[in-house]
């Protein structure tokens, strides 16, 4: 090796392991400020927690405070006082949904990927089409029809609704899940003797269980979430889910931003839990299943 | 194809009655567990589309929950809303919220996907949980950002008046424009996640190795993003974009939480108009047939959408 290659070597080799830390400390860089970015796309939910803990009179100051300096949970205790029977309704709905997103969905789902259906391709395209039909379009006719039904106020009504947001998107998030389960099992579980029901219930249910899980949060987040139908399909007489009680609370006494605030905190939770829970299967669920990855 | 199959089936000699009942039996197991979804997408969607068609050509009100009577009235309903003072303006607001909200949703999800796309230390968490704001019910963001609109007492006056030579905030929420701005801004941050997430899916399929290449071949960070990235992204931006548009046309919640279409009808979209038309003044005609307006712009925008993914399909 002569003394020019040996130079040469070292320095690609230096040069190498400078650019690794620079590159190391960089990469630091970028979480910092990818930190910032989120602090800042974050601020509003911060504000809200912040409001959340203050006092309906100091909110009401033309120089806002960034820490809730004389905490309170005024507005907590208010919430529950008024908002505890709307937020049992919302919980009631959103399980409703779930049930029927499921029941509706899951066999669906293992039919468009595993069985023989007519028209599959048909089907595929209605399940996604159906999803971007307005919201207001199916409340118009909804509430004539439950109007007639007797529908309107009643807790099943409001849940087979709301299904609608949940069961396209349950049927495509499960059935990208399910096309991955091994022929074979099915197959297997068939010459063993089961029946078409029994390998659903024995070998598909079980081996599909995250994508249920998933299906199933995001129905419950569908119901919780839902104002559309909640405020079309109920009058408030019997009972109402705590978006139109936030939308009611807020048009009647906007001065108490502090109760405002901490309900809307309150509905906050099962979103955090739905990302603490599910956050690998959020992305495919954000496309509700249109999107390959 | 068709020849192929004409020839296999002439070898096999005729279809086995045997064979056709299995194969029937197939199809019937499979149909058997589709139909509980089918009768209800009928029910709940096919059923309310075409009921909500057919009430557009009808006079429908609160007495026909009680006759079951609602004449016919041909294109009354209409002329009726094309003739409002309301309609243009509405069309306008449409316009201005969808195309001001998805652009600024695409751009801002464009970047923070192009970001989080570098691997560094956090970023899957950080990404995470950029996507709280779309998980929230929009009309917890929307009082959020009704509280933070607050002409006195709102944060974002309160910033506007830290800035140099100003010392009065905007009237957000009270004058039609600031109103139409505001509904709009809020709309931005609940549809960013959105974005960046589809978008940062569609920059993880393109290989890695062919920005070694082009580095190689000194390509700058420009030009790889604009002759690499952003040809090899199109047909997930076409997605987005023509998602956005559906879901954007139909937003609800965060314009009746903010505005409810004020002041004076300044941010009066399609749907909240014939909200309006339906539940407050319970002239559901009219109501009907702006939602079917609606209904055509995105069964419009869902054919092009249809056929995008059929290509893509297609291609792969």
């Amino acid at each position: 090796m002569t003394v020019r290659e040996l130079d040469k070597y070292n320095v690609s080799e230096v040069r190498k392991s400078v650019r690794r830390r620079t590159g190391y400390r960089n990469r630091w860089i970028h979480t910092v400020l990818g930190i910032g970015i989120l602090a800042f796309l974050l601020f509003p939910l911060y504000w809200m927690i912040n409001a959340s803990f203050q006092p309906s009179g100091a909110l009401l100051s033309p120089h806002p405070s960034f820490l809730p300096s004389p905490v309170t949970l005024d507005g907590y205790v208010a919430t529950l006082s008024t908002q505890g029977g709307n937020l049992r309704s919302s919980i009631i709905i959103s399980l409703g949904t779930v049930l029927i997103t499921l029941v509706l969905s899951t066999p669906a789902a293992y039919a468009l990927a595993k069985l023989k259906v007519p028209r599959r391709t048909t089907l595929m395209l209605v399940v996604i089409t159906v999803q971007m039909i307005p919201g207001i379009v199916m409340a118009n006719a909804l509430y004539v029809v439950f109007a007639r039904l007797g529908l309107i106020d009643s807790y099943v009504g409001l849940m087979f609704a709301d299904a609608t947001t949940a069961v396209p998107f349950a049927i495509l998030i499960m059935r990208a899940f399910m096309q991955d389960i091994p022929s074979e099992l099915i197959e297997a579980a068939k010459i063993d003797g089961a029946g078409e029901i029994g390998v659903f219930r024995h070998i598909v249910i079980p081996v599909s269980r995250n994508a249920i899980i998933t299906a199933g949060l995001f129905a419950f987040l569908h119901g919780w979430s839902d104002f559309l139908f909640a405020v079309t399909l109920t009058t408030g007489s019997v009972f109402t889910p705590v978006t139109v009680g936030i939308y009611r609370f807020m048009g009647a006494q906007t001065a108490d931003w502090n109760g405002v605030m901490a309900t809307a905190t309150i509905a906050s939770i099962p979103a955090v839990f739905l990302l603490v829970l599910a956050q690998k299967y959020i992305s495919a669920g954000i496309t509700g299943g249109a999107v390959k990855e | 194809m068709i020849m192929r199959d004409k020839t296999v089936r002439a070898r096999a000699g005729r279809p086995t009655p045997s064979r056709t009942r299995s194969r029937r039996r197939r199809y019937l197991v499979g149909l058997g567990f589709v139909l509980p979804a089918a009768v209800y997408i009928v029910v709940f969607f096919g059923y309310p589309l075409v009921y909500n068609l057919a009430m557009s050509f009808q006079d429908y009100t609160p007495r026909s929950f009680y006759t079951g009577e609602a004449p016919f009235v041909g294109l009354d309903n209409y002329r009726k809303i094309v003739s409002s003072p309301i309609f243009q303006p509405a069309v306008l607001h449409t316009i201005v919220f969808t195309v001001g909200s998805i652009v600024f949703q695409f751009g801002i999800g464009l970047g923070l996907a192009l970001y989080f796309n570098r691997r560094f230390p956090l970023s899957n968490l950080l990404r995470a949980m950029l996507l709280l704001p779309w998980l929230l019910p929009l009309i917890v963001s929307s009082a959020i950002w009704r509280w933070m609109f607050d002409k006195d007492f709102g944060v974002i006056n309160y910033f506007i008046r830290l800035l140099p030579g100003v010392d009065a905030g905007a009237p957000w929420l009270t004058n039609g424009k600031w109103a139409l701005a505001a509904v709009v801004i809020a709309n931005i941050w609940i549809g960013i996640p959105f974005n960046m997430v589809i978008l940062y899916g569609g920059l993880q399929g393109i290989a890695e190795t062919i920005y070694e290449a082009a580095k190689l071949d000194g390509a700058s960070a420009w030009q790889r993003f604009r002759y690499m990235t952003w040809p090899l992204l199109k047909p997930v931006t076409l997605v987005v974009l023509m998602l956005g548009l559906v879901y954007t046309i139909k937003v609800f919640d965060v314009i009746m939480g903010l505005t409810g279409g004020g002041p004076a009808n300044q941010t009066q979209t399609l749907t909240t108009w014939s909200y309006q038309y339906s539940f407050s003044l319970f002239q559901f005609g009219p109501g009907a047939a702006v939602s079917s307006l609606l209904v055509l712009i995105a069964a419009i925008v869902a054919l092009f959408y249809l056929r995008s993914l059929r290509r893509s399909s297609d291609g792969s």
